[in-house]
C-alpha cells in the first residue's frame, strides 16, 4: 500500500523495516538517539536533522550513539561488519568523511579484494551531502566523486523518497560497503512509497522524463532542477529525456548510451565540484562510447571549482540552477 | 441551458492517477456522423494511449482538442450533435464550456479503492456503480486491477462492479498458503462473503478467468455467468511469458517481456514498465509468483484444467480471445464447449485494453443476456 511519504520519513521506514527483518543490522552515530539534554527517552529526538527519530524506543539497544570520533565508529563498523554484523553508520555530512578515509579506503573497500574473496564487508555508510542548506563550506559539499573513485565502494544517491527506501534496503542487504548520500534539502520532499518493503537493484538508472531532442543526466537534488529545466524547455518544443542516475558506483552507462543514441545531445549535470566529477565521467564514457551518436559538443553543468560560499545570495548562485540547466541544453541545440 | 442534444467529448479519466492526457490524433473528421462508440480520437496518458468513444450518436460538430497538446480530466475536446442544432447554439456551447475541477461532480467521488479482510490478509479492490448485478472482475498473473482501467468503469454503469487486487498481486497482501488455482478461487469465495456477494458474473483474464473457472466448479451457484478472456485453463500451451516476467529484474529485461502482451508494442509505455517494476520488487512477491507458477504453469505447461472441470455444468460463457496472443494461443479459445467465441483482429493478450470498446460491448451484451 502506497502512501505519500517524505524522503526523511522513507529512510527511517527503510531503517525500521530492516532492523525488524534481520537482527544482525544495528545503527550507530552521532546523536542519533539523543543529543538534546533531556533525561532518558525525552533525549531520543533521532539525529541531527530527525531522521532515526522513533527508531530507539522501538529498537532498543540497537542504535548506538557514539563519541564525536569518526575514526573510531567508522572503524568499528567496518570490523563488526568483516565479523557478519549489518551496521548502518551514520556520519551526519560527507563532509567529515576526511578522518576515517583509511577506514574507507584502505580497509572496508580492500578487505574482499585482499582476503582473496572471502571476506564480506556489509557496512552502510549514510550521509548527508549537497549545499542549499546554508550550512557552509564545511557542511554542503557534494563529495560523491571521492568514493566512485574508489573500487569496492558502492556509492548511492536518490532523489526521492521512493528510491531512498529501496535504495537504502539494497544497501543494507548488499554484502559490499555502501557510501548512501542524503541530500539534506530533499528531506522534507514526498512521494509514494510503499508501506512494505521493496529493494532497488544497483546500477539500474531511472529514466524520469522521456524526450527526444537532448539527453540530461543527473542524480541527488539536481534531478529536480534538470526537471525544472525540462519542463520550461518544453514550452518552447525542446524535448529532453531527463536521467536520474540514483547509483553512481555502479552506474548505468547503458541506458544513458541507449538515450544519447536516440537524442544524440548530451548535458551532464552535477552538483560536485567539475574536474573528476560525475558529470565529467558520464561525459568522458558518452565520448569513448557514444562519440559517433553525438550530433553536437557535450555539455556540463556543475557548480564552479570554489568552496561552497556562506553567503546565501552566493550559495544560490554557486548551486546550479534550471536556468543554467536549460542554457546548456540550448548550446547543444544550436548544431 | 443549452439544447439538451449537445454533448460534448471531454478528456476522459483512465485510473486513479490521471489528471491530464495529451491529444495525439482525431479519428474522426468534424461534420462526420458517428455511432455509439466508435473510436473518435485518440488520447495518451504516461501511463497508457487509447482511443475516446463516442457515448452518443449524432454528427461530430466540432474537434476542439489539438494534436500534441495536453487538456486536464474533462476539458471539452469535441462536440456531438444531430444536425438540426443550430451552429450559434454551439458556439454558445463551447464558449460557456467550464472544465470541472478534479473530482467535483464524480459519480465515483467516494474511495477509489476498498480493502477487505480476508484469512490471508488485506485484499485490495475498487467498486463502481451500485445498479444491477455484481460483476466481478479478475486480472492475470503478475497483474492488478488496474488492468481494468477501460473496462470498469464502462460495466459500472450497468452493474455493481468489483475488481480485485488478488493475493500476491497489486497491493492486496503478498502471502498465500500454497498458492494454487484452488487457493485463488476460495480467496475469491471468501471475498464474497466478506463483501456480501452470494453471486456473480465474473468476467476474468488468462489466470483471472482459469480462477473464476474454478470458482464455478468448485461451487456452482456463486458464478451466474463467465466472461473468459484470453484464458488460462483451456488446453496445455502457454508461451515463455510467466517465466519472463518473473526472471526480469530490470527495465531493460522487462520491456520486451511485457511486449509479448499487446499487439501494438508501442502501448507499453515507460510508466507501466516502472510501474511493474514497482510491484515485482516488493519483499515476497517474487517467491510468491515462483510458487504461484510452478503449481501453475510448472514446466511450461498449463497444469490445470479447471475449463474440463466445468464442461457440461459450466454457466453461460463468452470467450473473449486476441487474435494475435503470444502467451496462450487463440486456438484454446474453442475449447469450452456451449460457449460462445469472440476472436478479435489486431489484438494480443491484453485484448480488453487493445479493443476495449468492442469487448465492453461484448461484455455488456452477455451479462445483459443472462
Amino acid at each position: 500500500m502506497a502512501r505519500k511519504i517524505s524522503m526523511r520519513q522513507a529512510i527511517n521506514e527503510a531503517l525500521d523495516q530492516e532492523m525488524t527483518r534481520d537482527p544482525n543490522v544495528f545503527v550507530m552515530g552521532e546523536d542519533i538517539v539523543g543529543g538534546a539534554g533531556g533525561d532518558g527517552d525525552e533525549d531520543a529526538w533521532g539525529g541531527v536533522l530527525g531522521v532515526t527519530k522513533g527508531l530507539h524506543a522501538k529498537h532498543k539497544g540497537r542504535l548506538l550513539d557514539t563519541p564525536l570520533s569518526e575514526s573510531a565508529y567508522i572503524g568499528a563498523a567496518v570490523g563488526a561488519a568483516a565479523c557478519g554484523m549489518r551496521p548502518v553508520a551514520e556520519l551526519m555530512f560527507l563532509d567529515f568523511m576526511g578522518v576515517c578515509f583509511d577506514q574507507i579506503f584502505n580497509q572496508a573497500a580492500k578487505f574482499k579484494y585482499m582476503f582473496g574473496g572471502k571476506a564480506e564487508t556489509p557496512v552502510v555508510i549514510r550521509a548527508m551531502v549537497g549545499a542549499g542548506f546554508r550550512a557552509a563550506a564545511q557542511h554542503s559539499q557534494m563529495l560523491t566523486p571521492l568514493f566512485v573513485h574508489i573500487p569496492g565502494l558502492k556509492v548511492v544517491c536518490p532523489s526521492n523518497a521512493y528510491d531512498a527506501k529501496g535504495l537504502l534496503i539494497q544497501s543494507i542487504r548488499d554484502n559490499d560497503p555502501v557510501i548512501f548520500c542524503e541530500h539534506k534539502v530533499l528531506y522534507p520532499h514526498e512521494s509514494d512509497v510503499p508501506a512494505e518493503s521493496y529493494a532497488i537493484p544497483f546500477g539500474e538508472a531511472n529514466v524520469v522524463r522521456d524526450g527526444k531532442h537532448v539527453t540530461i543526466v543527473t542524480y541527488g537534488m539536481m534531478v529536480h532542477r534538470a526537471m525544472d529545466a525540462a519542463a520550461d524547455l518544453a514550452k518552447n518544443g525542446i524535448e529532453c529525456e531527463v536521467i536520474d542516475l540514483r547509483t553512481l558506483s555502479p552506474i548505468d552507462t547503458d541506458t544513458v548510451l541507449e538515450s544519447v543514441e536516440k537524442t544524440g545531445r548530451l548535458v551532464c549535470v552535477d552538483e560536485a565540484h567539475p574536474r573528476c566529477s560525475i558529470a565529467s565521467d558520464v561525459s568522458a564514457t558518452v565520448s569513448a562510447e557514444g562519440f559517433s551518436f553525438l550530433k553536437s559538443g557535450i555539455q556540463m553543468v556543475t557548480a564552479p571549482h570554489t568552496p561552497v560560499p556562506f553567503s546565501p545570495v552566493l550559495e544560490d548562485f554557486y548551486i546550479p540552477s534550471a536556468a543554467r540547466i536549460a542554457e546548456a541544453v540550448r548550446k547543444t541545440m544550436a548544431n | 441551458m443549452s439544447d439538451p442534444r449537445i454533448v460534448p467529448v471531454v478528456m476522459p479519466k483512465w485510473g486513479l492517477s490521471m489528471k491530464e492526457g495529451k491529444v495525439t490524433s482525431w479519428l474522426v473528421d468534424a461534420g462526420k456522423k458517428i455511432s455509439v462508440g466508435e473510436a473518435i480520437l485518440e488520447v495518451e496518458t504516461d501511463k497508457i494511449a487509447g482511443a475516446v468513444e463516442s457515448s452518443d450518436a449524432g454528427i461530430l460538430r466540432r474537434c476542439i482538442g489539438t494534436a500534441d497538446t495536453v487538456y486536464p480530466v474533462k476539458a471539452l475536446l469535441g462536440v456531438i450533435a444531430p444536425e438540426d442544432v443550430p451552429d450559434t447554439a454551439i458556439d454558445d456551447y463551447v464558449a460557456s464550456y467550464v472544465t470541472p475541477a478534479a473530482d467535483e461532480g464524480d459519480e465515483d467521488a467516494g474511495p477509489q479503492h476498498e480493502w477487505a479482510d480476508l484469512s490471508m490478509g488485506k485484499v485490495r479492490y475498487a467498486k463502481r456503480g451500485s445498479s444491477g448485478d455484481a460483476v466481478i472482475l479478475l486480472h492475470g498473473f503478475g497483474g492488478d486491477l488496474d488492468n481494468w482501467l477501460f473496462n470498469i468503469d464502462a460495466i459500472g454503469e450497468y452493474a455493481t462492479v468489483y475488481a480485485l487486487d488478488l493475493p500476491g498481486h497489486g497491493q492486496s497482501v503478498k502471502s498465500l498458503a500454497n498458492p494454487s488455482l484452488k487457493a485463488m478461487a476460495s480467496a475469491v469465495n471468501e471475498f464474497m462473503k466478506e463483501t456480501g456477494i452470494a453471486s456473480a458474473h465474473f468476467v476474468g483474464h488468462s489466470m483471472g478467468a482459469a480462477i473464476s473457472m474454478q470458482l464455478g466448479a468448485d461451487l456452482p451457484g456463486k458464478v451466474k455467468s463467465l466472461t473468459l478472456i484470453c484464458s488460462a485453463g483451456l488446453g496445455p500451451d502457454i508461451g515463455p511469458y510467466v517465466s519472463n516476467y518473473i526472471a526480469a529484474q530490470g527495465r531493460k529485461d522487462l520491456k520486451p517481456v511485457l511486449e509479448t502482451l499487446f499487439a501494438d508494442k508501442s502501448l507499453v509505455s515507460r510508466q507501466l514498465v516502472d510501474d511493474v517494476l514497482k510491484f515485482k520488487r516488493l519483499d515476497g512477491v517474487e517467491p510468491l509468483l515462483k510458487a504461484l507458477n510452478e503449481s501453475l504453469f510448472g514446466g511450461g505447461i498449463q497444469r490445470d484444467a479447471p475449463g474440463k472441470a466445468i464442461a457440461g455444468k459450466a454457466p453461460p460463457s463468452l470467450v473473449i480471445w486476441g487474435k494475435e496472443d503470444e502467451v496462450i494461443p487463440a486456438a484454446h479459445a474453442n475449447n469450452l464447449p456451449g460457449a460462445k467465441v469472440h476472436v478479435l483482429e489486431g489484438a494480443g493478450h491484453m485484448v480488453f485494453m487493445e479493443k476495449a470498446s468492442d469487448v465492453n460491448a461484448l461484455i455488456k451484451a452477455h451479462i445483459a443476456g443472462n
